[in-house]
């Protein structure tokens, strides 16, 4: 009996050993495609395993610095001063890319309202209050929409969606920038707050007259109405996985050279959508570290093909251009 | 050695707070208790919208909790049959088994419609000339979170009151209602007389739960960092400003800031605990 129990323990520790284990924590955000991802991958690989803890971006980062991790990731890019304090380079490799859906709950109001990025402003200082006000008509004459009172919903927690969302609001107008400015967690003019995305998805399916944002796949999978947002070049678009995606089309190989802390908001494009972002994994540059090498590994896949798990789990995929370019990036780093 | 172990426990968990909350005391000072802005980009930080929500919330709690809390635990331990009553007993306590996050859940799905819906026209049109009844309700805000907590605080009330009745020796009773006493006056002056400091007693347990409870409330508070009056209006408490911010805190000073509100909220969980006993040594009758 003894030994069956010590060759077990052999065989256990033997296993054990061959299996490199590799850590990470951070965004909540791409944690849906990210262990959809892990699962793909190690069919295929039986010799790694990953263990992603989904903590939160500022976590992720918390971590990395930390060195209790192997990979972070974040939706919102690392500060300058993060950067600095690590004990290693950190690139910054996109993944996937997301969108923040502005979603209403009006009853009687047909679905993909209009909404220009001024009025979006304006609801949101809390000079507009009303669903009837003229500059929201103006937008939408032929819909009928009532005296009501808005009710903005934000978010309560810190967070990366809030981040994106507010630097849009930032690049659109001057009296938000110096007013409020852009960050994960913010002073709200006006609104109630809601605990994560599934907060305010709840919020706002329970209170009639509601505005409030979250990440465009919480608004799909919840049946949410969205709002068509006017963009750069002033046409009304849908957040979808297509227009998020156009969003860095308009990037060129020369911006993927360099730093790729890139804000997407309000980019080119007649087709773009305007609140769109890059979520990253947060790579630290090691040389002779065996999980290192196994995460570039991981990337290279995920990169090319992964990328076709993206849609169905309700991201954008990236531009061809920029996952080619990363591609070179990461195969030009040294083991 | 465990007694000492504890008071360590909660000196080093003050030390603690204290040295996480340093730079945001450096730099606001006492002042930080009156400060109105919280407004994490400018790097501003003031408690006052927190500590009034934690205030609010708690005390509109125990003026509703109390006075049910008190008629059940006398309703079960005096007026109904022993076997009822016991039935009756199990389930309040099973109130306080609920995990606090169905109770948040409940909040969003029932009782926010039914406040907005029901319960705020009513006090509009009944109390609707007091600056604490005025302006729009959404349903969620600092009197949903105060129910919510009202409903919680219940079976730690009630289950300790109904201890203390049952200290009271049957004689007492028995010679109240031998000298003639009606059941009420019975009641009265046998059982809730001399039960004083012990029924504050559980009302302090309900004010500590109260005071720290975190989920709850920041499912139904609205989590806002504005000052309003009205407790139609959303607010925010010390303990879900922590639990909403504290994952994702944007810089040092934010953490700080933060931290020191938790060390606020020790001070006035201890101090209120304090002022309890002091009523209780004061009120104990005297033998």
């Amino acid at each position: 009996m003894k030994n069956i129990i010590i060759l077990g323990l052999c065989l256990m520790s033997f296993s054990l050993g061959a299996i490199t284990k590799i850590n990470g924590a951070g965004a909540t955000f791409p944690y849906p495609i990210y262990s959809k991802w892990f699962s793909e991958y190690q069919k295929n690989k039986h010799d790694v395993e990953f263990n992603y803890q989904s903590i939160g971006s500022g976590g992720g980062i918390q971590q990395l610095l930390k060195q209790t991790v192997d990979f972070g990731a974040s939706d919102a890019p690392m500060s300058d001063e993060d950067l600095k304090s690590a004990a290693w380079p950190i690139l910054h490799i996109p993944t996937v890319m997301g969108a923040v859906a502005i979603v209403y709950n009006l009853e009687g109001a047909p679905n993909n309202l209009k909404l220009s990025s001024e009025v979006l402003v304006g609801i949101l200082m809390g000079k507009i209050v009303k669903w009837n006000d003229p500059a929201l008509k103006l937008l939408n004459p032929k819909v009928d929409l009532p005296d009501k009172d808005i009710l903005v919903v934000t978010r309560a927690d810190g967070s990366g969606t809030t981040s994106v969302f507010t630097d849009y609001l930032s690049s659109i107008s001057q009296d938000w920038k110096t007013k409020v400015g852009n960050g994960k967690s913010v002073s709200w003019p006006v609104g109630v707050g809601g605990k994560g995305n599934e907060g305010v998805t709840g919020l706002v399916q329970k209170s009639q007259g509601s505005i409030g944002y979250v990440e465009l796949a919480y608004a799909i999978t919840n049946k949410l109405k969205v709002f068509a947002l006017e963009n750069s070049q002033n046409e009304f678009v849908l957040p979808e996985i297509d227009s998020t995606s156009q969003s860095a089309a308009s990037l060129t190989t020369k911006d993927f050279s360099g730093d790729l802390r890139i804000s997407l908001v309000n980019a080119k494009g007649k087709k773009a959508y305007p609140i769109s972002a890059f979520t990253y994994i947060l790579l630290p540059v090691k040389q002779g570290n065996v999980q290192n090498k196994e995460i570039k590994n991981f990337l290279l896949w995920a990169l090319t093909k992964g990328q076709k798990f993206a849609p169905e789990l309700h991201y954008a995929i990236l531009p061809k251009k920029l996952s080619e370019s990363l591609i070179k990036k990461i195969t030009q780093l040294k083991d | 050695m465990l007694a000492i172990a504890i008071i360590m426990l909660i000196v080093s968990l003050a030390i603690l707070l204290f040295k996480l909350s340093l730079p945001a005391i450096s730099k606001f000072g006492i002042g930080f208790i009156w400060g109105q802005v919280w407004n994490p980009i400018s790097e501003e930080f003031g408690a006052l919208p927190f500590i009034l929500g934690t205030l609010t919330t708690s005390f509109v709690a125990l003026l509703i909790a109390t006075p049910l809390s008190i008629s059940v635990a006398l309703f079960i331990s005096e007026i109904c049959p022993k076997k009822i009553g016991h039935i009756i007993g199990i389930f309040v306590e099973m109130i306080a088994a609920v995990p606090s996050i169905v109770f948040g859940l409940w909040g969003i799905f029932s009782l926010a419609p039914w406040i907005q819906n029901s319960a705020t026209p009513f006090l509009k049109s009944t109390l609707g000339f007091l600056p604490l009844f005025q302006g729009p309700s959404y349903g969620i805000g600092v009197l949903a979170a105060s129910l919510i907590l009202a409903i919680m605080i219940i079976p730690t009330i009630s289950s300790f009151c109904r201890e203390v009745f049952r200290t009271i020796p049957l004689q007492t009773k028995e010679a109240a209602l031998a000298l003639g006493a009606t059941r009420f006056e019975m009641i009265k002056i046998t059982i809730l007389r001399p039960s004083f400091s012990g029924m504050i007693g559980g009302v302090v347990l309900g004010l500590g739960r109260a005071l720290g409870e975190t989920m709850a409330v920041a499912m139904v508070i609205g989590n806002s960092h504005r000052l309003a009056i009205s407790i139609l209006a959303p607010g925010s408490t010390m303990a879900s400003v922590i639990a909403n911010e504290y994952a994702e805190a944007s810089n040092a000073m934010h953490m700080a800031s933060l931290g020191y509100i938790a060390l606020l909220l020790l001070v006035v969980t201890l101090m209120v605990n304090g002022l309890a006993r002091f009523i209780i040594w004061k009120w104990s009758p005297k033998i």
